[in-house]
């Protein structure tokens, strides 16, 4: 176990998981930073790492992915011991307690407290773009929803973020920190900031 | 409800954003609701709805067409990843029923039967991204400047054979290198060279990419052809025949999503490499009667 409390940011390591999906994206965020990062696809890659991004692509395949990989069982350590995680889309999905509308063998760390309902809001074609208020921010930020997952119920140990219309967009329980949308396209570092912030 | 006015659908951000979001993965070419099941469960990020796969198109013959919405919509009903169609070149009216259909992504392909020898598709027009593929750089920034969300390196689909698909992987990004080192005045040169606009060269020289995923398709046929376009500089891979036409397809297809995760780490592709039966048998290109790459313009 890496110890994160003594670290200065120059010191960091942020993993991205990159198992499928959008992680260079997140990658270039976190370099645009200044802290350095590292693709994660196997155990001996999670274990330099103080912190994770689980980024968006198909959760079903990182589910699998993570079970063929054996990295399922050590992240979920990870989790356990409070390692920061910040999970955007599909790496939400892989976060929440719940998942509605998955697969049956669909894997889950069930590291905060929420229901999650699968491309709620519909195919591609209704993928969309929209201006969110975070609290914690000054000024609006960039949504970029594609086919989307809702937060559709929040436990009490979770605070809400930021909203889009009625729905919860960004939540956080402790070290998890989880999004609906794309910070990682939107071309703005605040909320990987943020993230960054908690580790 | 999270919709409301000012929520924008349809942009170009959103479109490209779903191609970032099959990055690392597998895109499997399916033929019924059984198979698409199959390549869900074997982990593909999406699949391509069609109604013959390249390999039997090219044995069959005939004009090859859009694929039948009913059997598209079945597909769409029993998976939950994203689900493409095929459209023909320049048949834009085959775009607007896969559109209307809700398919995710809309490839307008070589593979089926050209319908317009000059025009591709004004991709600009739709809302649902559009993949388009290209043997080099050139066509694919007239490809993205038509509007393309993704390119895909055409290969030789229907095949089984990797070779076309590092041609055009290997002249796609080895030009991509060399406009990188270009002076600004060479740039014009570039753009005449490769009849591409100007401004998407000089985007290249500055970011040292396309502005859309690079994605390889046609030819792959077994874990180490995965890994190696991704080795070559793919973001993703489309396999067609490959999974489908082998004896054994969801081993294979779970080997390939493998392969493709991790591209750089041989041992792994040598251990899902082990015992998956026979890979479709494949065709030399001195044996090839019709180049579906050569379509396209």
């Amino acid at each position: 176990m890496v110890a994160q409390s003594q670290k200065s940011k120059s010191e960091l390591t942020v993993g991205v998981l990159a198992l499928q999906g959008a992680f260079s994206s997140h990658e270039a965020v976190l370099n645009k930073i200044g802290v350095s990062s590292r693709q994660v696809r196997t155990p001996q890659d999670l274990e330099v790492v103080d912190a994770l991004v689980m980024p968006g692509g198909e959760s079903t395949t990182m589910s699998q992915l993570l079970e063929s990989a054996n990295l399922f069982e050590p992240i979920n350590a990870r989790i356990k011991n409070r390692m920061p995680v910040f999970g955007t889309c599909a790496g939400m999905i892989l976060l929440a307690k719940t998942i509605i509308d998955g697969r049956d063998d669909q894997l889950s760390f069930n590291a905060i407290d929420i229901d999650v309902q699968r491309n709620a809001y519909g195919r591609q074609i209704d993928s969309f773009e929209a201006e969110i208020e975070i609290g914690a921010l000054t000024g609006s930020f960039h949504g970029v929803f594609i086919r989307a997952p809702r937060i559709v119920s929040l436990g009490s140990s979770v605070t809400a973020l930021a909203y889009c219309g009625d729905d919860v967009v960004l939540a956080q329980q402790d070290k998890v920190l989880v999004a609906s949308f794309h910070p990682e396209l939107a071309n703005d570092i605040r909320l990987h900031e943020l993230f960054l912030e908690g580790v | 409800m999270a919709k409301t006015e000012s929520n924008k659908t349809g942009s170009m951000v959103v479109k490209r954003g779903l191609a970032e979001m099959l990055k690392g993965g597998v895109i499997m070419d399916v033929v019924n609701a059984d198979q698409a099941k199959i390549a869900e469960d074997s982990g593909a990020c999406a699949v391509m709805a069609l109604e013959r796969v390249p390999a039997d198109i090219r044995r069959d013959g005939g004009v090859a067409r859009m694929s039948d919405p009913e059997m598209i919509e079945k597909i769409q009903a029993v998976v939950s990843i994203p689900v493409m169609a095929k459209a023909r070149i320049g048949h834009f009216v085959e775009a607007q029923v896969l559109e209307s259909l809700g398919v995710d992504f809309i490839d307008e392909s070589e593979v089926l039967t050209p319908a317009d020898e000059s025009h591709h598709i004004d991709k600009f027009a739709f809302k649902t991204p559009v993949v388009c593929g290209a043997t080099n750089l050139g066509e694919a920034l007239r490809r993205i400047s038509e509007g393309a969300a993704l390119i895909r390196s055409k290969g030789e689909a229907g095949t089984g054979n990797i070779v076309e698909a590092v041609r055009h992987l290997r002249s796609i990004i080895g030009d991509i290198r060399k406009i990188t080192q270009a002076d600004s005045a060479e740039l014009f040169e570039w753009a005449k060279r490769l009849q591409a606009p100007l401004p998407l060269v000089q985007e290249i020289a500055e970011t040292g990419w396309l502005q859309v995923p690079l994605f390889c398709a046609g030819g792959i046929a077994t874990p180490s052809d995965a890994a190696l376009a991704m080795q070559l500089g793919a973001e993703a891979v489309f396999v067609g025949s490959g999974i489908f036409k082998s004896n054994d397809p969801a081993p294979r297809a779970r080997a390939i999503v493998e392969a493709t995760t991790h591209f750089r780490d041989a041992e792994i592709i040598a251990k899902v490499s082990r015992n998956l039966g026979a890979p479709m048998t494949g065709i030399g290109m001195d044996n090839i009667e019709q180049r579906f790459a050569e379509r396209g313009w």
